[in-house]
This record gives C-alpha cells, sequence and structure tokens, in this order.
C-alpha cells in the first residue's frame, strides 16, 4: 500500500518544557481508517493541529503526499478536509451559503450539484434553505461533515467527530464515512473516545499516552498484544499503568 | 494569491449584511445619528454670533471623513471577529487560503463598507445641510485615500492583537480608532494641541488629512505638504501592520493558539 502522509520523530514542545507530542513516527496508508485514541492531554489533537499546518512542530517531519506543508501548504490543502466536534460555521449563513463559500475557497467544479449529492448522502437536504443558527449540533456536525467531504480530499483529518451526535446518527455517519472511504479511497485520521466506535472503525489504531505511541497496528492484534478483551480494556490497562 | 478565495470569503461577509439587521444598522444607523446630533448642533452654533467662518463646511466633512477611517478599521477587525465568534478560524486556515488571501479579503470588505456608509451620510449632509462634499475638490481623492490606508492599518494590529491575545483584546476592535481620534485634530486645528500631543500628532497621518481638509476649505492651495506627510507615514505603518500580522500569526502558530482563539 502507498504511504501518503508520513511522520518522523514529530514533537512539540509548549512553553519550553511541557512536552505535548514527543517523537513520533508513523504512516498513513491509502484508502485506511486511522485511528488516534489516547489519554485527555495525550497529545492528539496537537498532532492533528501539526498536520494540518495550524500549529508549528518544535522538530521532526512531516511529508503528506511527499509534499512539506511549510513549502506546499496550498498544494497540500486542496486535497486534504478537517472537521471536528468544536468547530461550526458563520451561524447567519444558510447551510447552502456557507458550503458555497467553502466550495469556492476550495475551488470545487459543478459546486451545486456537488452540494446537492452531499446533503443527500447525510439525510439533511430539508435544511439546505435554514440559517445555520437555526440548527441542531448533530445537524451541525453533519454540515462540517459535508463541508470536509467538498472538494472530494484524499485525506480527512476527524477530532472527535461523533462527540455531539446521538447514537443513531452517530451510527450513520460512521457508516457513511466507511462507505465514502470505499469508494473514493480516502484516507482517515480520526479520534474518539468511543472504544467501540474506533474497533468498529479502524483499520488500524496508534495508542499515544503523555504525547507518546505506546501501541500501534491493527485492533485486533492491539488487544492480542495487551490482552484486553476489547479496546476498551486495553485503554484502562494504558491509562492505568500502575494496575497493570 | 487567487483573486477568486478573495472574493468568496468576501461574499461571505455580504451574505451575513443580507439577513442580519444589526450588523445593517451598524453600517448605517450609528453614521446616520451622528450626521443628524451633530450636525444639528453645528448648524445652531454656526447662527450665534462670533461663530467660526464656514464653522459647518469644517464640522460635516470632519464628521464624514472620520467615519471613514473609523469604517475602514472596523470592517476589518469586527469581520475577523465575526469568524472568531462564528467558530469558523479553522476552517479557513485548513483550506487553502492563505493568511493574506483572508486579510486582501477583509480589506476589501471594508472598502464595500465605507462606499455604503459614506454614500448615506453624503446623501443625507446634502440634503439636511445642503452640504456638499465634493466642493473640498480633486484633493478629496487623496485625502480619503489616506483615512482609507490608516484605518487599515490599525484594523491589521488590531486583527494581530486579537489572534495573539484572544478575548481579552476584543474590546480593541471597537475602541481603538477613538484611541486616535484626538491626536487626528479632527474637529479643531492642530495648533489647539497642548505641545506634547502637537508632537504626537505629527506622526497620525489623520492629523495631516484633516489639518489639510482645513485648508482646501478655507480657500487655500492643494495641500501637498500634509499630504506628502499623510502619505509617507502611512506606507510605513502599513508595511509596519502587515509585517506585525505576519510574525503574530507565526507566533500564535508556534504557540498552538490558531485553535484556541476566542476560548
Ligand atoms: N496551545 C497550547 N499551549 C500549551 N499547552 C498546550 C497547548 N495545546 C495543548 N497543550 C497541552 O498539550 C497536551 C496535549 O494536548 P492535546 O490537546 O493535544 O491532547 P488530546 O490528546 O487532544 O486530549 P483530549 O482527549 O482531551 O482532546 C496537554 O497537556 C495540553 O495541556
Ligand atoms: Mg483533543
Amino acid at each position: 500500500m502507498k504511504s501518503i502522509v508520513e511522520v518522523r520523530g514529530l514533537t512539540k514542545v509548549f512553553n519550553k518544557y511541557k512536552k505535548a507530542v514527543d517523537g513520533i513516527s508513523f504512516d498513513m496508508y491509502e484508502g485506511e481508517i486511522l485511528g488516534l485514541i489516547g489519554p485527555n492531554g495525550a497529545g492528539k489533537t496537537t498532532t492533528l493541529q501539526m498536520l494540518l499546518g495550524l500549529t508549528t512542530p518544535t522538530g521532526g517531519e512531516i511529508k503528506i503526499f511527499g509534499l512539506d506543508i511549510n513549502k506546499d501548504r496550498e498544494e497540500i490543502l486542496r486535497q486534504v478536509n478537517f472537521s471536528s466536534s468544536y468547530i461550526s460555521l458563520p451561524y447567519s449563513l444558510t447551510v447552502e451559503e456557507n458550503l458555497t463559500v467553502f466550495s469556492r475557497l476550495y475551488g470545487v467544479k459543478n459546486y451545486k450539484d456537488r452540494i446537492t449529492e452531499l446533503l443527500r448522502t447525510f439525510e439533511i437536504e430539508d435544511i439546505r434553505r435554514l440559517p445555520t443558527r437555526r440548527l441542531s449540533s448533530g445537524q451541525i456536525t453533519r454540515v462540517c461533515l459535508c463541508k470536509a467531504l467538498l472538494n472530494s480530499p484524499r485525506v480527512l483529518f476527524l477530532d472527535e467527530p461523533t462527540a455531539s451526535l446521538d447514537p443513531d446518527i452517530a451510527d450513520k455517519t460512521r457508516h457513511l464515512l466507511k462507505k465514502i472511504r470505499g469508494e473514493q479511497g480516502l484516507a482517515i485520521l480520526y479520534t474518539s473516545h468511543n472504544m467501540k466506535e474506533m474497533e468498529e472503525m479502524c483499520d488500524r489504531v496508534i495508542f499515544m499516552d503523555k504525547g507518546r505511541i505506546i501501541a500501534m497496528g491493527d485492533p485486533d492484534s492491539i488487544m492480542r498484544e495487551w490482552k484486553g478483551r476489547n479496546l476498551e480494556e486495553v485503554f484502562l490497562k494504558i491509562a492505568r499503568p500502575g494496575e497493570r | 494569491m487567487s483573486f477568486q478565495r478573495i472574493l468568496a470569503y468576501t461574499v461571505r461577509h455580504l451574505y451575513l449584511y443580507k439577513r442580519s439587521m444589526p450588523r445593517l444598522m451598524e453600517v448605517f444607523y450609528w453614521p446616520v445619528l451622528d450626521l443628524l446630533v451633530w450636525g444639528f448642533v453645528t448648524l445652531y452654533l454656526s447662527r450665534q454670533s462670533g461663530a467660526v467662518p464656514q464653522f459647518v463646511t469644517f464640522f460635516l466633512g470632519a464628521l464624514i471623513l472620520w467615519d471613514i477611517l473609523f469604517r475602514s478599521q472596523q470592517g476589518i477587525s469586527v469581520s475577523f471577529l465575526e469568524d472568531i465568534w462564528s467558530r469558523n478560524l479553522l476552517n479557513i486556515f485548513v483550506s487553502p487560503m492563505s493568511a493574506v488571501e483572508y486579510v486582501l479579503s477583509l480589506l476589501f470588505l471594508s472598502i464595500i463598507k465605507l462606499l455604503l456608509t459614506s454614500t448615506v451620510m453624503v446623501t443625507l449632509a446634502w440634503f439636511l445641510y445642503h452640504f456638499n462634499i465634493f466642493t473640498i475638490g480633486f484633493a478629496l481623492v487623496p485625502l480619503i485615500l489616506n483615512l482609507v490606508v490608516m484605518g487599515w492599518a490599525v484594523g491589521i494590529v488590531t486583527t494581530a492583537l486579537i489572534l495573539r491575545f484572544g478575548q481579552e483584546a476584543e474590546v480593541l476592535a471597537w475602541g481603538v480608532a477613538l484611541l486616535f481620534q484626538p491626536v487626528s485634530a479632527v474637529f479643531y486645528p492642530v495648533a489647539v494641541l497642548p505641545w506634547f500631543l502637537r508632537a504626537v500628532a505629527n506622526y497620525v497621518p489623520a492629523a495631516h488629512v484633516f489639518e489639510g481638509m482645513r485648508m482646501v476649505i478655507e480657500g487655500q492651495a492643494f495641500p501637498a505638504r500634509e499630504l506628502a506627510w499623510a502619505t509617507g507615514l502611512n506606507v510605513f505603518y502599513i508595511i509596519f501592520s502587515v509585517l506585525f500580522f505576519y510574525w503574530n500569526f507565526k507566533v500564535v502558530k508556534r504557540k498552538g493558539l490558531l485553535a484556541k482563539v476566542g476560548e
């Protein structure tokens, strides 16, 4: 499989002493869903933000499509996208207006059709003309996911995308992401605190703790290695080393 | 640099005005009220004996021109705040749009906003007070340009500070232009200022603009000297403001604060 994201010795030190990310290395392959798991403060969001060029690394190297985010920012960002439960979209604009603005920012061709297609996929065609302020948080999350797919990205970064969704919509969203991954072969880097979700979704997971990678591999082999019946048990073993 | 992206982002803000009454009010309400209240005060004072000749013209001209500076600054900083409030900043900075394109789209937007406001003010001043700002003549063009650019410089610096310090700096977006008003000699000549403020006013482009405006209204020659000063200072300030923004953007990325702006 072709590696499209290469991370080598990535480090982030905040305020000279706080090591948020401590020399991690991993690859992301075409078409895979890679999960980033770890306790609060493990360094997951920081890692994601460095991959997106939002935070400057203290050390190490990031290559996306073989390019460097500092030198070829535009070229990379055109082909990736991001969504999360902690971002939103301008409240006064309608769903359609918001998606139109981002289509233009990404230079999407035939964006009207693309928007219709995505709204249909996420079953939110009915809210197309509503101002974003009138949406429920679950609806906003789905509109943000539409935004994240507008440019048909090759890599999608999702920071806790299902955090505000009810179990039904969360389940549907997971299925959709899997479906889109299958159809378009996009790679997804995914964080979540829902271990069942990670088991179900991910081809491989990375366990982080205190800025380091503790374990990496497909969920089954990690469970075998850490002698847990599920990822939740593995998580607890990693997060509570004293009780190991 | 992509003009399409700059335009796309300007449109995002225009959508906002299409639907939001309070924001439309912000463009029309305050300027119109200012013009009404101060216009009539001026009219009254000008009828007293011993009034400064051409008092009305001075005052109304100053009022309209000051608003141009004010809008030009706000057009930038308040639009930036809109993106913070709606938690939209990350969406922008993970898109192919660069920080420079983003700032340019804000500048573009500020021009649209101030064109709207000034049209209203100029028309209203004509109807209510028979004040025709175009009697200032050709000098009006460089005078206004200098005010716009000074507004941009102040607006870009404010935006950089909000980016860096978050909510604590938000108040600047509303008040920072007023900070410059006393030393801009908007409604009175620089000569009335005490010496230390006069020294400061020398380095404020707007002070030169308003001196120039009064010279033109008094029928003196084209205020070349004042305009040269204003332009020189503005070139310096606008370059400084862009560098300041750029530097802060780098610091914010290093400190990992981009995702936390406004929190
Ligand atoms: N901008 C910042 N300045 C200083 N320290 C920071 C900054 N951002 C994150 N940190 C610290 O870095 C560490 C990693 O934070 P990060 O947000 O990456 O964790 P996370 O794995 O995403 O956690 P969570 O599961 O709670 O989202 C934490 O200790 C956090 O306090
Ligand atoms: Mg996080």
